[in-house]
């Protein structure tokens, strides 16, 4: 019997809502398909400053946080980024209510050397009215930008090496967490491939310290970055952080939110749209006919204006890998629906918005970013595609990228894939001369561009679905060459994609179509004899 | 190998060519000739400013020419103190970092300017810099005429002069680097593989988000 959250259609089932970036497309898929949803959003904690100040006061594996205070002593408080969660949260976010009884605690116990960075690894520096969102006015006003800044992986003489793992991979982090006399990192952990040993060890690394995971043999190694147990990626992570744990002290703060992405009058766009009221279908009705009519900038602009009304549903302090645990047990909770079966084809509307372009537009690379990497990896056990089936994404893929933001990436998508796709060979060939562009380091250094490096990084991304789906068809592209660059066929329908995927799919396929935003993942059991060898599901 | 080529006024640093030019009109040898130089600057000033409208070459002549009666001596003499009062704080921190960068990743610095020489050198060593190409004075009996030595430093003739130091020098200009804030550079920033646009004017920012050239805003930080 199927969960609540999977659906299958009928000859009388309403077309399906997908995003097409921050447009919406309405699709008429084929009866027996099925459609999985994301669970309704859990409770939220009643009182979360409460539970916060009980977190840090009952930690696990750890004590207390006012006991390993000290006068004198030296504390870095680290943060995620803006990347964390999607779409940015109604004010106070999470990060504010933490830092503030954080701040509070320091000051009781005269701790007043202290500085709060924000852990973006390469990712690109937050904007002032960013961070002013995020840690809230007050706090803003009180350390912005002597005491409260972006981390810097480039900065002359910024980085210091912590150590090495018994496999030779350098533990280099920021100066400023190698002078601490402890570490507390205020987490907010939107998916399961969040937080753990990546916050400090990721969040405070450079180039150097990346180099050992963000590449493509290790990413084609990971079956499902979002299944830290099957994740490469997160071994060997895991095994740096503990290198960097072993150094340093580190207090580890990690929040759950829920998936209440969408305000009251747009919640039902998670539900299944044969459950759509007549108020909710005339709701979408004219929330289409406004997005389909307006200019570019009006369009990114309403979605942008719409911070999403999360809420805490965990908070967890104290030793690293058991903190993680209980996060990881929450997220699971919220986004796990268990499906049975892979499919032939697999129909995905890509949306607006992923971790790399927050208040800026989803540019090609990191169309590919969304459908091949994180959307294929939605999913724990097997795959929810089978090996070379079909992905159908809905996306117009236009050709523009945020000069501001992501400049590299347009040279690695225009000069670089029309010479090659295969990863290998673009981490070979190019990825070092990249990452010593002085006007890409530039503009990372001075502006809110990412580090050169992440534009390979975003195509390392996608490298597990590349290796396990067999064709990616485009329905809705505003061009052609933009999809056949990333190696996509094209379709000016979704009735039309469907019909080119069945060249390759067995008689009868099996489609499934993962209805997301929010966020969800599926969870299939392994085949007996792949969980006995541990292969490629 | 390869070489990064910066332009400096509004590049490197916030001023441009007419401060270091009324650091040495205000600076001469007696307070009436100051008086009457500068005065005779004012008088010029519409010349400038439409020599600017017609192209930079035009101005870069014009401006010049106020140097014309001055000493070599006397320019020599004051260029520490003109590039020091005048240039050296207003080198924008993001322009020295971008530059320790590129002497970092082995690259030659050069600096392309229109400005003159002797400050130019001592921008370059102050930078780091391995090479200048800027403007020289003419000088008739060791006092400078007021006109330019060819070739004159500005607009295409940069692009031209890039060329040639970078034959001289045998780097592939396709791995070369151009930056520069000015629509006038253009041609300079055209002709190397990898060119950007530093704290642009807005025609060069409308033909950087053309062409997809990194933006750089080095004035902001």
């Amino acid at each position: 019997m199927n969960h609540p959250s999977v659906v299958t259609l009928t000859r009388r089932s309403a077309p399906r809502a997908l995003f097409a970036g921050d447009r919406f497309v309405e699709v008429d898929l084929p009866p027996g398909t099925r459609v999985i949803y994301p669970k309704p959003p859990m409770a939220g904690l009643k009182d979360p400053d409460a539970a916060i100040r009980y977190a840090l006061n009952h930690p696990v594996g750890a004590d207390p946080l006012h006991a390993q205070l000290r006068p004198g002593m030296r504390v870095l408080i680290a943060m995620d980024d803006i990347s964390l969660p999607l779409p940015q949260m109604k004010r106070p976010d999470v990060r504010e209510r933490v830092l503030t009884v954080v701040l509070e605690q320091l000051a009781d116990h005269g701790v007043d050397d202290f500085d709060i960075v924000i852990a973006t690894s390469v990712h690109r520096k937050m904007t002032a009215a960013e961070v002013r969102w995020i840690v809230g006015d007050k706090i803003f006003d009180a350390y912005w930008p002597k005491r409260l800044y972006n981390h810097d992986a480039e900065e002359p003489d910024g980085m210091r090496l912590i150590g090495e793992t018994e496999l030779g991979e350098k533990v280099v982090l920021s100066r400023q967490a190698a002078e601490a006399d402890l570490i507390i990192y205020v987490n907010l952990n939107l998916v399961p491939m969040d937080g753990g040993h990546k916050s400090v060890a990721v969040g405070l690394c450079g180039y150097e310290s990346l180099k050992p995971h963000h590449n493509p043999k290790v990413m084609r190694k990971c079956h499902s970055y979002m299944d830290p147990k099957s994740s490469e990626l997160n071994t060997v992570v895991e095994r740096m952080g503990r290198v960097a744990n072993k150094n340093l002290k580190v207090f580890t703060i990690e929040t759950t939110i829920n998936n209440r992405m969408f305000d009251r009058p747009l919640a039902f766009l998670a539900r299944d749209e044969d459950s759509w009221s007549g108020t909710e279908r005339a709701a979408f009705k004219a929330m289409k006919y406004a997005l389909d009519r307006a200019p570019d900038g009006a369009r990114e602009g309403i979605f942008k204006r719409v911070p999403s009304p999360f809420d805490l549903t965990g908070v967890n302090a104290g030793e690293t890998e058991a903190v993680h645990a209980r996060t990881l047990q929450r997220c699971f909770e919220q986004y796990v629906v268990p499906v049975e079966g892979q499919a032939d084809i697999l129909v995905c509307g890509i949306p607006y918005i992923s971790p790399y372009n927050v208040n800026a537009f989803l540019n090609p690379l990191l169309v590919t970013v969304m459908a091949q990497g994180y959307l294929f990896n939605m999913y724990r056990g097997r795959p929810l595609v089978k090996k070379n089936g079909t992905l159908i994404i809905t996306h117009p893929c236009t050709d523009r990228f945020d000069e501001a933001q992501h400049a590299p990436y347009v040279e690695f998508v225009h000069r670089l894939l029309p010479e090659t796709r295969d990863a290998y060979q673009l981490h070979k060939r190019f990825e070092a001369e990249f990452a010593k562009n002085p006007a890409y380091l530039a503009m990372y250094r001075h502006g809110n561009a990412y580090h050169p490096v992440h534009a390979f990084f975003m195509w390392y991304w996608g490298e597990a679905g590349r290796q396990h789906i067999g064709r990616v068809i485009v329905v809705g592209a505003d061009n052609q060459y933009i999809p056949k660059l990333l190696g996509y066929e094209t379709a000016r329908s979704m009735h039309e994609a469907l019909e080119m995927a069945k060249d390759t799919a067995p008689p009868s396929p099996d489609i499934t179509c993962l209805h997301l935003p929010p966020i969800l993942m599926t969870e299939m059991a392994p085949l007996r004899e792949e969980a006995s060898v541990g292969g490629t599901p | 190998m390869a070489a990064c080529y910066f332009d400096v006024d509004g590049t490197l640093v916030r001023t441009n060519l007419v401060h270091p030019t009324l650091f040495y009109l205000a600076n001469q040898a007696t307070p009436a000739r100051t008086l009457g130089r500068l005065a005779g600057a004012v008088m010029r000033a519409p010349l400038l400013g439409l020599a600017e409208l017609r192209d930079r070459r035009a101005f870069n002549e014009a401006l010049f020419q106020l140097y014309g009666g001055m000493s070599e001596d006397r320019l020599l003499l004051l260029a520490d103190e003109a590039y020091d009062k005048v240039l050296r704080g207003a080198v924008y921190p993001g322009a020295k970092d971008l530059v320790r960068r590129c002497r970092d990743e082995g690259h030659d610095v050069v600096i392309v300017s229109g400005a003159l020489d002797f400050l130019m050198e001592r921008l370059a060593k102050d930078l780091g810099a391995s090479d200048v190409i800027a403007n020289r004075l003419e000088f008739s009996d060791r006092v400078a005429t007021g006109r330019i030595l060819p070739p004159v430093v500005a607009g295409p003739t940069k692009a031209v002069l890039l060329r040639e130091h970078a034959r001289r020098n045998g780097h592939d200009l396709e791995r070369c680097f151009a930056f520069s804030d000015s629509y006038s550079d253009v041609p300079m920033l055209s002709v190397v593989g990898h060119a950007s646009a530093v704290n642009p004017d807005a025609a060069l920012a409308r033909l950087a988000k053309a062409h997809r050239w990194p933006i750089l805003h080095l004035d902001r930080t």
